[in-house]
Protein backbone atom coordinates (compact mmCIF):
# COMPACT_ATOMS: atom_id res chain seq x y z
CA UNK A 1 0.00 0.00 0.00
CA UNK A 2 2.47 2.55 1.21
CA UNK A 3 4.58 1.39 -1.26
CA UNK A 4 2.21 2.01 -4.67
CA UNK A 5 1.28 5.34 -2.94
CA UNK A 6 4.59 6.19 -3.12
CA UNK A 7 4.97 5.10 -6.48
CA UNK A 8 2.34 6.94 -7.91
CA UNK A 9 3.32 10.26 -5.74
CA UNK A 10 6.94 9.90 -7.20
CA UNK A 11 4.72 9.29 -10.63
CA UNK A 12 3.26 12.32 -10.29
CA UNK A 13 6.29 14.28 -9.34
CA UNK A 14 8.15 13.10 -12.19
CA UNK A 15 5.37 13.98 -14.24
CA UNK A 16 4.95 17.50 -12.82
CA UNK A 17 8.24 17.28 -14.00
CA UNK A 18 8.06 16.68 -17.41
CA UNK A 19 5.24 19.54 -17.14
CA UNK A 20 7.58 22.09 -16.40
CA UNK A 21 10.55 21.24 -18.10
CA UNK A 22 8.43 21.13 -21.10
CA UNK A 23 6.55 24.40 -20.25
CA UNK A 24 10.44 26.02 -19.24
CA UNK A 25 11.34 24.64 -23.21
CA UNK A 26 7.96 26.20 -24.87
CA UNK A 27 9.80 29.22 -26.20
CA UNK A 28 12.48 27.48 -27.87
CA UNK A 29 10.82 25.44 -30.27
CA UNK A 30 8.57 28.86 -30.99
CA UNK A 31 11.48 30.88 -32.11
CA UNK A 32 11.84 28.07 -34.18
CA UNK A 33 8.54 28.92 -36.19
CA UNK A 34 8.00 27.90 -39.73
CA UNK A 35 5.92 28.80 -42.23
CA UNK A 36 4.89 27.39 -46.05
CA UNK A 37 3.99 28.27 -48.93
CA UNK A 38 4.20 25.83 -52.09
CA UNK A 39 7.85 24.94 -52.04
CA UNK A 40 8.82 27.20 -49.99
CA UNK A 41 9.66 26.54 -46.20
CA UNK A 42 10.20 29.93 -44.03
CA UNK A 43 12.07 29.76 -40.46
CA UNK A 44 12.15 31.67 -37.39
CA UNK A 45 11.70 35.38 -38.87
CA UNK A 46 13.13 38.02 -36.48
CA UNK A 47 14.08 41.58 -36.19
CA UNK A 48 16.12 43.53 -33.56
CA UNK A 49 14.72 46.48 -31.49
CA UNK A 50 15.52 49.45 -32.73
CA UNK A 51 17.07 52.76 -31.30
CA UNK A 52 15.06 55.74 -31.02
CA UNK A 53 14.36 57.64 -33.90
CA UNK A 54 15.24 54.74 -36.38
CA UNK A 55 12.75 55.06 -38.97
CA UNK A 56 13.76 51.28 -40.25
CA UNK A 57 14.44 47.76 -39.30
CA UNK A 58 16.35 44.23 -40.93
CA UNK A 59 13.65 41.27 -40.92
CA UNK A 60 15.80 38.31 -40.57
CA UNK A 61 15.30 34.71 -41.54
CA UNK A 62 16.33 31.36 -43.30
CA UNK A 63 13.91 30.63 -46.56
CA UNK A 64 14.13 26.87 -48.21
CA UNK A 65 13.18 25.87 -51.76
CA UNK A 66 12.43 22.83 -51.99
CA UNK A 67 10.60 22.63 -55.55
CA UNK A 68 11.96 22.45 -58.74
CA UNK A 69 12.20 25.81 -59.74
CA UNK A 70 13.62 29.07 -58.81
CA UNK A 71 11.05 31.54 -57.03
CA UNK A 72 11.90 35.33 -55.80
CA UNK A 73 10.88 37.12 -52.59
CA UNK A 74 9.92 40.18 -53.91
CA UNK A 75 8.22 42.15 -51.57
CA UNK A 76 5.22 41.87 -48.44
CA UNK A 77 4.75 44.11 -45.74
CA UNK A 78 4.58 44.89 -42.24
CA UNK A 79 2.30 46.38 -40.01
CA UNK A 80 4.46 48.29 -38.06
CA UNK A 81 6.35 49.97 -41.09
CA UNK A 82 5.14 51.92 -44.45
CA UNK A 83 6.79 49.31 -46.30
CA UNK A 84 9.56 46.75 -46.92
CA UNK A 85 12.17 46.33 -49.17
CA UNK A 86 14.81 43.69 -50.11
CA UNK A 87 17.76 44.63 -49.71
CA UNK A 88 21.36 42.96 -50.08
CA UNK A 89 24.26 44.56 -47.10
CA UNK A 90 28.21 43.56 -47.19
CA UNK A 91 31.36 45.88 -45.53
CA UNK A 92 34.46 45.15 -47.93
CA UNK A 93 37.12 47.43 -47.54
CA UNK A 94 35.06 48.81 -44.04
CA UNK A 95 32.45 50.50 -46.33
CA UNK A 96 29.19 50.16 -45.45
CA UNK A 97 27.41 49.11 -49.10
CA UNK A 98 23.60 48.08 -49.19
CA UNK A 99 21.53 47.67 -52.37
CA UNK A 100 18.20 47.44 -52.91
CA UNK A 101 17.38 43.87 -55.16
CA UNK A 102 15.78 44.75 -57.67
CA UNK A 103 14.41 41.53 -58.91
CA UNK A 104 14.02 40.11 -55.65
CA UNK A 105 15.79 37.83 -53.75
CA UNK A 106 16.15 34.83 -55.77
CA UNK A 107 15.86 31.54 -53.73
CA UNK A 108 17.24 28.54 -56.20
CA UNK A 109 15.85 25.17 -56.25
CA UNK A 110 17.26 23.39 -53.30
CA UNK A 111 18.23 26.35 -51.79
CA UNK A 112 18.45 27.71 -47.88
CA UNK A 113 18.74 31.53 -48.60
CA UNK A 114 19.62 32.99 -44.67
CA UNK A 115 18.87 36.27 -44.24
CA UNK A 116 20.90 37.75 -41.21
CA UNK A 117 22.37 40.77 -40.30
CA UNK A 118 25.50 41.87 -42.47
CA UNK A 119 23.97 40.33 -45.55
CA UNK A 120 20.25 40.04 -47.22
CA UNK A 121 17.46 41.33 -45.08
CA UNK A 122 14.12 42.36 -45.74
CA UNK A 123 14.20 46.17 -44.93
CA UNK A 124 11.10 47.78 -43.03
CA UNK A 125 11.22 51.07 -44.14
CA UNK A 126 9.33 54.38 -42.71
CA UNK A 127 8.49 53.00 -38.97
CA UNK A 128 5.15 53.74 -37.37
CA UNK A 129 6.89 52.99 -33.92
CA UNK A 130 10.16 51.31 -32.67
CA UNK A 131 10.26 47.67 -32.19
CA UNK A 132 11.00 46.58 -28.47
CA UNK A 133 12.46 43.59 -27.91
CA UNK A 134 10.07 40.68 -26.98
CA UNK A 135 7.71 42.12 -29.09
CA UNK A 136 5.87 39.54 -31.99
CA UNK A 137 5.14 41.63 -35.10
CA UNK A 138 3.13 40.07 -38.00
CA UNK A 139 3.85 40.47 -41.51
CA UNK A 140 3.63 39.17 -44.96
CA UNK A 141 6.10 37.84 -47.58
CA UNK A 142 5.65 37.90 -51.54
CA UNK A 143 6.99 35.83 -53.70
CA UNK A 144 7.05 35.84 -57.25
CA UNK A 145 5.39 32.00 -57.79
CA UNK A 146 4.70 30.99 -54.53
CA UNK A 147 2.35 34.06 -53.89
CA UNK A 148 2.08 35.92 -50.76
CA UNK A 149 2.48 34.12 -46.84
CA UNK A 150 1.58 35.68 -43.39
CA UNK A 151 4.44 35.36 -40.85
CA UNK A 152 5.20 36.86 -37.74
CA UNK A 153 8.82 38.16 -36.57
CA UNK A 154 10.20 38.18 -32.83
CA UNK A 155 11.87 41.16 -31.65
CA UNK A 156 15.28 40.23 -30.36
CA UNK A 157 17.24 42.98 -28.39
CA UNK A 158 18.96 45.45 -30.29
CA UNK A 159 22.70 43.44 -31.13
CA UNK A 160 20.90 40.17 -31.69
CA UNK A 161 23.21 37.96 -33.66
CA UNK A 162 21.79 35.23 -35.91
CA UNK A 163 21.07 31.72 -33.26
CA UNK A 164 21.72 33.94 -30.08
CA UNK A 165 19.40 34.91 -27.28
CA UNK A 166 20.68 37.87 -26.17
CA UNK A 167 22.74 41.04 -28.20
CA UNK A 168 24.62 42.27 -25.01
CA UNK A 169 27.14 39.74 -23.52
CA UNK B 1 99.27 73.11 -61.19
CA UNK B 2 99.86 70.66 -57.75
CA UNK B 3 97.93 73.06 -55.87
CA UNK B 4 94.73 72.96 -58.30
CA UNK B 5 94.74 69.25 -58.16
CA UNK B 6 94.85 69.15 -54.61
CA UNK B 7 92.04 71.72 -54.22
CA UNK B 8 89.90 69.84 -56.58
CA UNK B 9 90.44 66.72 -54.75
CA UNK B 10 89.14 68.65 -51.51
CA UNK B 11 86.39 70.32 -53.53
CA UNK B 12 85.08 66.31 -54.61
CA UNK B 13 85.58 64.96 -50.88
CA UNK B 14 83.72 67.62 -49.70
CA UNK B 15 80.67 67.77 -52.28
CA UNK B 16 80.80 63.87 -51.84
CA UNK B 17 80.41 64.03 -47.71
CA UNK B 18 77.12 66.87 -47.95
CA UNK B 19 75.98 64.30 -51.11
CA UNK B 20 76.10 61.19 -48.46
CA UNK B 21 74.86 62.60 -45.43
CA UNK B 22 72.16 64.38 -47.74
CA UNK B 23 71.03 61.04 -48.55
CA UNK B 24 71.55 60.06 -45.35
CA UNK B 25 69.04 62.39 -43.74
CA UNK B 26 66.55 61.74 -46.64
CA UNK B 27 66.40 57.98 -46.57
CA UNK B 28 67.87 57.49 -42.87
CA UNK B 29 65.80 59.28 -40.00
CA UNK B 30 64.04 62.36 -43.05
CA UNK B 31 61.71 60.44 -44.86
CA UNK B 32 59.93 58.43 -42.24
CA UNK B 33 59.92 60.79 -39.73
CA UNK B 34 57.93 62.90 -42.95
CA UNK B 35 55.96 60.15 -44.22
CA UNK B 36 54.21 59.81 -40.24
CA UNK B 37 53.65 63.52 -40.36
CA UNK B 38 52.29 63.37 -43.53
CA UNK B 39 50.12 60.65 -42.65
CA UNK B 40 48.70 62.17 -39.15
CA UNK B 41 48.16 65.00 -41.29
CA UNK B 42 45.86 63.41 -43.73
CA UNK B 43 43.39 62.68 -41.40
CA UNK B 44 41.09 65.03 -39.32
CA UNK B 45 41.62 68.70 -39.15
CA UNK B 46 39.00 71.65 -37.97
CA UNK B 47 35.50 71.35 -38.13
CA UNK B 48 32.55 72.98 -36.41
CA UNK B 49 28.80 71.50 -36.66
CA UNK B 50 26.08 70.98 -34.27
CA UNK B 51 25.37 68.96 -31.21
CA UNK B 52 22.17 67.13 -30.42
CA UNK B 53 21.55 69.60 -27.85
CA UNK B 54 21.46 72.17 -30.46
CA UNK B 55 25.36 73.82 -29.38
CA UNK B 56 27.74 74.47 -32.06
CA UNK B 57 31.40 72.07 -31.44
CA UNK B 58 34.60 72.72 -33.16
CA UNK B 59 37.52 70.41 -32.86
CA UNK B 60 39.53 73.31 -30.86
CA UNK B 61 36.73 72.05 -28.22
CA UNK B 62 37.93 68.37 -28.24
CA UNK B 63 41.57 69.15 -27.32
CA UNK B 64 43.10 68.27 -24.14
CA UNK B 65 41.15 64.77 -24.42
CA UNK B 66 41.62 62.19 -27.05
CA UNK B 67 38.12 61.27 -29.23
CA UNK B 68 36.70 58.42 -31.42
CA UNK B 69 34.61 59.53 -34.31
CA UNK B 70 32.62 56.89 -36.32
CA UNK B 71 30.11 58.77 -39.58
CA UNK B 72 27.00 57.03 -39.88
CA UNK B 73 23.16 57.72 -39.98
CA UNK B 74 20.57 57.09 -38.28
CA UNK B 75 18.27 55.35 -41.18
CA UNK B 76 21.35 53.12 -41.38
CA UNK B 77 19.88 49.75 -40.26
CA UNK B 78 22.93 47.40 -39.05
CA UNK B 79 25.92 48.71 -39.25
CA UNK B 80 25.62 51.84 -37.43
CA UNK B 81 23.52 50.50 -34.55
CA UNK B 82 25.75 47.64 -33.84
CA UNK B 83 28.72 50.06 -33.84
CA UNK B 84 27.22 52.30 -31.54
CA UNK B 85 25.54 49.55 -29.38
CA UNK B 86 29.04 48.16 -28.92
CA UNK B 87 30.54 51.82 -28.16
CA UNK B 88 27.73 51.82 -25.63
CA UNK B 89 28.90 48.39 -23.88
CA UNK B 90 32.94 49.86 -24.65
CA UNK B 91 32.12 52.78 -22.13
CA UNK B 92 30.48 50.79 -19.56
CA UNK B 93 33.41 48.17 -19.30
CA UNK B 94 35.88 51.11 -19.28
CA UNK B 95 34.17 52.32 -16.06
CA UNK B 96 35.33 56.04 -14.87
CA UNK B 97 37.98 55.88 -17.67
CA UNK B 98 35.36 56.24 -20.44
CA UNK B 99 35.21 59.60 -19.01
CA UNK B 100 38.65 60.27 -19.98
CA UNK B 101 37.72 60.41 -23.66
CA UNK B 102 34.67 61.31 -25.98
CA UNK B 103 32.92 59.69 -28.52
CA UNK B 104 31.51 61.46 -31.65
CA UNK B 105 28.67 59.98 -34.48
CA UNK B 106 28.46 62.03 -36.99
CA UNK B 107 25.96 61.84 -39.68
CA UNK B 108 26.12 61.62 -43.42
CA UNK B 109 22.58 62.10 -43.65
CA UNK B 110 21.89 65.73 -42.77
CA UNK B 111 18.69 65.97 -45.38
CA UNK B 112 16.82 63.89 -42.82
CA UNK B 113 19.25 64.08 -39.39
CA UNK B 114 18.18 66.69 -37.37
CA UNK B 115 19.67 67.33 -33.46
CA UNK B 116 16.38 66.17 -32.27
CA UNK B 117 16.46 62.97 -34.09
CA UNK B 118 20.12 62.05 -33.02
CA UNK B 119 19.29 62.87 -29.62
CA UNK B 120 16.64 60.08 -28.94
CA UNK B 121 19.09 58.00 -31.51
CA UNK B 122 21.76 58.65 -29.10
CA UNK B 123 19.81 57.92 -26.06
CA UNK B 124 18.94 54.24 -27.13
CA UNK B 125 22.86 53.38 -26.28
CA UNK B 126 24.63 56.09 -24.19
CA UNK B 127 23.83 59.96 -23.42
CA UNK B 128 27.50 60.57 -23.37
CA UNK B 129 27.98 60.21 -27.09
CA UNK B 130 28.33 63.66 -29.16
CA UNK B 131 25.91 63.46 -31.82
CA UNK B 132 27.20 66.29 -34.74
CA UNK B 133 24.93 67.23 -38.17
CA UNK B 134 25.82 69.68 -40.06
CA UNK B 135 24.82 71.62 -43.01
CA UNK B 136 25.76 70.35 -46.79
CA UNK B 137 28.75 72.05 -46.72
CA UNK B 138 29.79 70.99 -42.88
CA UNK B 139 29.39 67.44 -43.45
CA UNK B 140 31.52 67.90 -46.55
CA UNK B 141 34.23 69.46 -44.59
CA UNK B 142 34.73 66.56 -42.16
CA UNK B 143 34.21 64.01 -44.42
CA UNK B 144 37.01 65.15 -46.44
CA UNK B 145 39.26 65.76 -43.25
CA UNK B 146 38.77 62.51 -41.83
CA UNK B 147 38.52 61.12 -45.54
CA UNK B 148 35.25 59.30 -45.12
CA UNK B 149 33.82 57.84 -48.42
CA UNK B 150 29.70 58.21 -48.45
CA UNK B 151 27.49 58.10 -51.39
CA UNK B 152 23.68 58.14 -51.76
CA UNK B 153 22.21 55.10 -52.89
CA UNK B 154 18.71 55.36 -54.76
CA UNK B 155 16.26 52.63 -53.73
CA UNK B 156 12.31 52.78 -54.83
CA UNK B 157 11.28 55.08 -52.72
CA UNK B 158 13.88 57.32 -51.13
CA UNK B 159 17.51 56.18 -50.70
CA UNK B 160 19.75 54.95 -48.25
CA UNK B 161 24.14 55.85 -47.79
CA UNK B 162 27.03 53.50 -48.74
CA UNK B 163 29.74 55.05 -46.21
CA UNK B 164 32.80 54.14 -44.02
CA UNK B 165 31.96 51.87 -41.01
CA UNK B 166 35.71 53.34 -39.65
CA UNK B 167 35.73 54.38 -35.99
CA UNK B 168 39.01 56.82 -36.17
CA UNK B 169 41.09 57.43 -32.76
CA UNK B 170 42.43 61.13 -31.99
CA UNK B 171 44.79 62.03 -29.47
CA UNK B 172 44.00 64.63 -27.21
CA UNK B 173 46.21 66.91 -29.31
CA UNK B 174 43.52 65.99 -32.09
CA UNK B 175 45.81 63.93 -34.15
CA UNK B 176 45.34 60.82 -36.04
CA UNK B 177 45.91 57.68 -34.09
CA UNK B 178 44.33 54.50 -34.86
CA UNK B 179 41.82 53.26 -36.29
CA UNK B 180 38.90 50.91 -35.60
CA UNK B 181 37.81 48.35 -38.49
CA UNK B 182 34.20 47.33 -38.13
CA UNK B 183 34.87 43.67 -37.94
CA UNK B 184 37.69 44.11 -35.64
CA UNK B 185 36.74 41.49 -32.31
CA UNK B 186 35.48 43.88 -29.02
CA UNK B 187 38.44 42.82 -27.34
CA UNK B 188 40.34 44.13 -29.41
CA UNK B 189 38.16 47.34 -30.11
CA UNK B 190 38.33 48.09 -26.58
CA UNK B 191 42.22 47.27 -25.64
CA UNK B 192 42.73 50.13 -28.54
CA UNK B 193 40.15 52.56 -26.99
CA UNK B 194 42.61 51.76 -23.85
CA UNK B 195 45.92 52.31 -25.57
CA UNK B 196 43.98 56.09 -26.63
CA UNK B 197 43.05 56.51 -22.92
CA UNK B 198 46.35 55.98 -21.82
CA UNK B 199 47.90 58.21 -24.66
CA UNK B 200 49.87 55.20 -26.07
Amino acid sequence: MTRSRSTRRLASFAAALVVTGLALLAPMPASAQEYKIGPLKISAPWSRATPGGAKVAGGFMVIENTGKSSDFLVGGSFVRSGRIEIHEMAVVGDIMRMRELPQGLEIKPGAKVTLKPGGYHVMFMELKAPLKEGEVVEGTLVFKSAGTVKVSYRVGAMGKKPGSHHGKH
Amino acid sequence: MAVSKARLAAVVTAAAVVAAVATLLVLGTGNPLRSTASYKALVGGPFTMTTQDGKRLSERDLLGKPFAVFFGFTQCPDVCPTTMLEVANMMTRLGPDADKMRFLFVTVDPDRDTPALLKSYLASFDKRIIGLVGTAAETERIVKAYRVFYEKVPTKAGYTINHTATMFLMDAQGQFAKTIAFKEDEKIKLSKLKALIAGR
